[in-house]
């Protein structure tokens, strides 16, 4: 088994609010082989989301060493963090986060532009536009979707650049249950056929039964 | 791509967007209407100071150009002027302000005046028959809406209007010079006296000879004196229009800077999603200012069509006394203005959005 694609030792997180620091993380110590479909589970505000925050380059470490295919993290700045987001990592979220003015089709566009890549989209892309069953939705906007097609448009933006990580914190948080179950189907289904690295966040135990493993949080740590 | 997204941001707000450009385009026609007028009348003047046809233009003693001068040159004056070498034609004028806004009433010789002046060109009616008689050029009587044979009053009595000319002869309004001199206690005096030469080449010359001859008496080559009516010449114009530059921009500054702000505000949680999928400052910073250009150009149109609107009121309401004209190398300067305005309005909600933390952007509500 070649090199973990994420590799995080000893890793806090502060957040400094006026005058009281908040302690997010408290030593998170985490291996994710490439390939793997992690689930995270723990109770609000453990520091799941603060996690993926970090792995994601949204923002930096307070402590600790994070690697993220080969990088450390806790080395670059904001505009490494900017290209890490662009290239390596895809973000979904559990409200979705689609641009409301742009369609469907635009807002993974916009993805692809502002990560420099002009070609259009590769045959594997087109593949993965297919297995999310939305091709034909792409020229409406957002507020025309239902949340499962939104989902679906956000799982797509996040890997139009081809990252070697999926970032999906919550992602069936808002939807029902028919529609929870497509989209983890989806998820389970795009790292099976393309080996997609896929971490995610989930309040749910069905949900987090889709993946390999399973870690559970707890005040900032990890306890299982 | 980028463009797409401005577009978009634009459509979503269409109110707060017109609004700014209506804001901006208010200042833009101030500046375009103002020059216009400066241009305008300085055209007219110089139009209207050729027509009379005199090559040197002899004005009282301490006189001012810009000034209305008093009928302080004897006229026995002009047979003498007659006598100069090259001179074959002078004629003496009395000018007297009507009270409203550059109405000059000239009094004149017709006789010589026509010699000179090659005559009017009647519209209507004819010359002067009775003391009372009056004759107005077409943009006034226009204006005052009057007709040939119908009355007008001016410096506190009526007048026949007499005749209706086409305009380009010295001045919009004429009465008979001995009129005018008594009407203001000056007989046997006048304001100014024009020149023909028998050559306009022997005029520098003239001018010369006239100067040393009759000193005191400010002497000048009609050809110099439309050149120095230009628009700088007209200082309070000029003053006015920077100060009203200076307003245009800080309208244009605050306007865009605003309505940006509230933007950025606004969609701070789109601005975080950008962030999140790799947007780096520059981009979203470009966003905001292709934003504010759309403000500044459409702002920089609507005010050079307004401008129209104003040249075709005042032509409409006063012909002959605000001649607005159409000065196309403003266009590009007044729209700079603009445009550099509302870059630099947008510059500090720019920077601020292009700053923003993106978790926090993404929990805004
Ligand atoms: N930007 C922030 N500023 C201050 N405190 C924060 C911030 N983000 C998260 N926290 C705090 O860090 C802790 C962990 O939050 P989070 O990572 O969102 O937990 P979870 O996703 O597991 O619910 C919470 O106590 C939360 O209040
Ligand atoms: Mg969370």
């Amino acid at each position: 088994m070649s090199d973990p694609i994420i590799s995080i030792r000893k890793l806090r997180k502060v957040f400094r609010v006026g005058e009281v620091d908040i302690e997010a993380l408290r030593g998170v110590d985490l291996d994710v082989p490439r390939g793997e479909f992690l689930s995270v589970v723990g109770p609000s505000g453990s520091g799941k989301s603060t996690l993926f925050h970090i792995v994601g380059g949204l923002t930096p470490p307070t402590s600790g060493t994070v690697l993220v295919g080969g990088e450390d993290l806790s080395k670059l700045g904001d505009e490494g963090r900017t290209r890490l987001r662009q290239k390596t990592v895809g973000f979904v979220f559990q409200k979705f986060n689609l641009l409301p003015t742009l369609t469907a089709g635009d807002n993974i566009e916009v993805a692809r532009y502002i990560a420099g890549n002009r070609n259009g989209p590769d045959p594997e892309f087109l593949r993965i536009l297919e297995l999310l069953g939305i091709t034909h939705r792409l020229n409406h906007k957002p507020n025309a979707l239902s949340g499962g097609e939104q989902q679906r448009v956000a799982i797509a933006r996040a890997l139009v650049n081809r990252p070697a990580i999926l970032l999906a914190d919550e992602p069936t948080g808002n939807l029902d249950s028919e529609n929870s179950a497509a989209v983890l189907g989806l998820l389970r289904g795009l790292n099976r056929r393309l080996g997609q690295t896929v971490l995610m966040i989930t309040h749910n135990p069905e949900a987090a039964a889709y993946g390999d493993r399973i870690v559970r949080m707890q005040d900032g740590r990890i306890v299982a | 791509m980028i463009g797409k997204l401005v577009v978009e941001n634009v459509r979503t707000r269409p109110v707060p967007t017109l609004l700014s450009i209506l804001l901006i385009a208010v200042p833009v026609t101030l500046i375009l209407i103002l020059v216009g007028l400066s241009h305008g009348l300085v055209n007219d003047s110089q139009r209207r100071a050729l027509g009379v046809g005199a090559d040197i233009l002899l004005r009282a003693p301490s006189s001012n150009l810009m000034s209305m001068s008093t009928a302080t040159i004897p006229q026995e004056l002009i047979p003498k002027l007659l006598t100069f070498p090259h001179v074959v034609a002078a004629t003496g004028v009395v000018t007297q302000s009507a009270g409203g806004l550059l109405e000059t009433v000239t009094g004149i010789d017709p006789a010589a005046f026509n010699r000179m002046s090659g005559g009017f060109e009647f519209v209507e009616g004819h010359t002067f028959q009775k003391p009372d008689d009056i004759i107005l050029d077409r943009y006034y009587a226009e204006q005052k809406k009057v007709h040939a044979g119908g009355k007008i009053h001016l410096m506190n009595r009526d007048w026949n209007v007499a005749g209706i000319v086409e305009p380009g002869k010295l001045s919009h309004i004429f009465v008979q010079i001995g009129v005018l001199q008594d009407l203001f206690s000056t007989p046997g005096m006048v304001s100014q006296i024009y020149l023909k030469l028998d050559d306009s080449k022997n005029t520098d010359a003239v001018v010369a000879d006239l100067k040393s001859k009759l000193p005191g008496y400010p002497v000048y080559s009609m050809r110099d004196l439309v050149s120095m009516t230009s628009v700088d010449a007209l200082p309070v114009l000029s003053t006015f229009t920077h100060v009203i530059i200076g307003i245009g921009v800080l309208i244009a500054f605050v306007v865009v800077c605003l309505s940006m702000y509230m933007a950025v505000l606004q969609r701070t949680r789109e601005i975080g999603i950008l962030k999140a999928i790799g947007a780096p400052k520059i981009f979203i910073l470009q966003m905001i200012l292709a934003e504010a250009l759309i403000m500044g150009f459409g702002g920089t149109v609507f005010g050079i069509l307004l401008s129209y609107g104003t040249r075709a009121l005042l032509h409409s309401l006063v012909p002959s006394s605000l001649p607005q004209a159409v000065v196309y190398i403003w266009w590009p300067i007044s729209g700079g203005i603009a445009l550099g305005a509302a870059l630099l309005g947008a510059l500090y909600p720019g920077f601020s959005a292009a700053q923003k933390d993106p978790i926090a952007a993404l929990s805004y509500e």
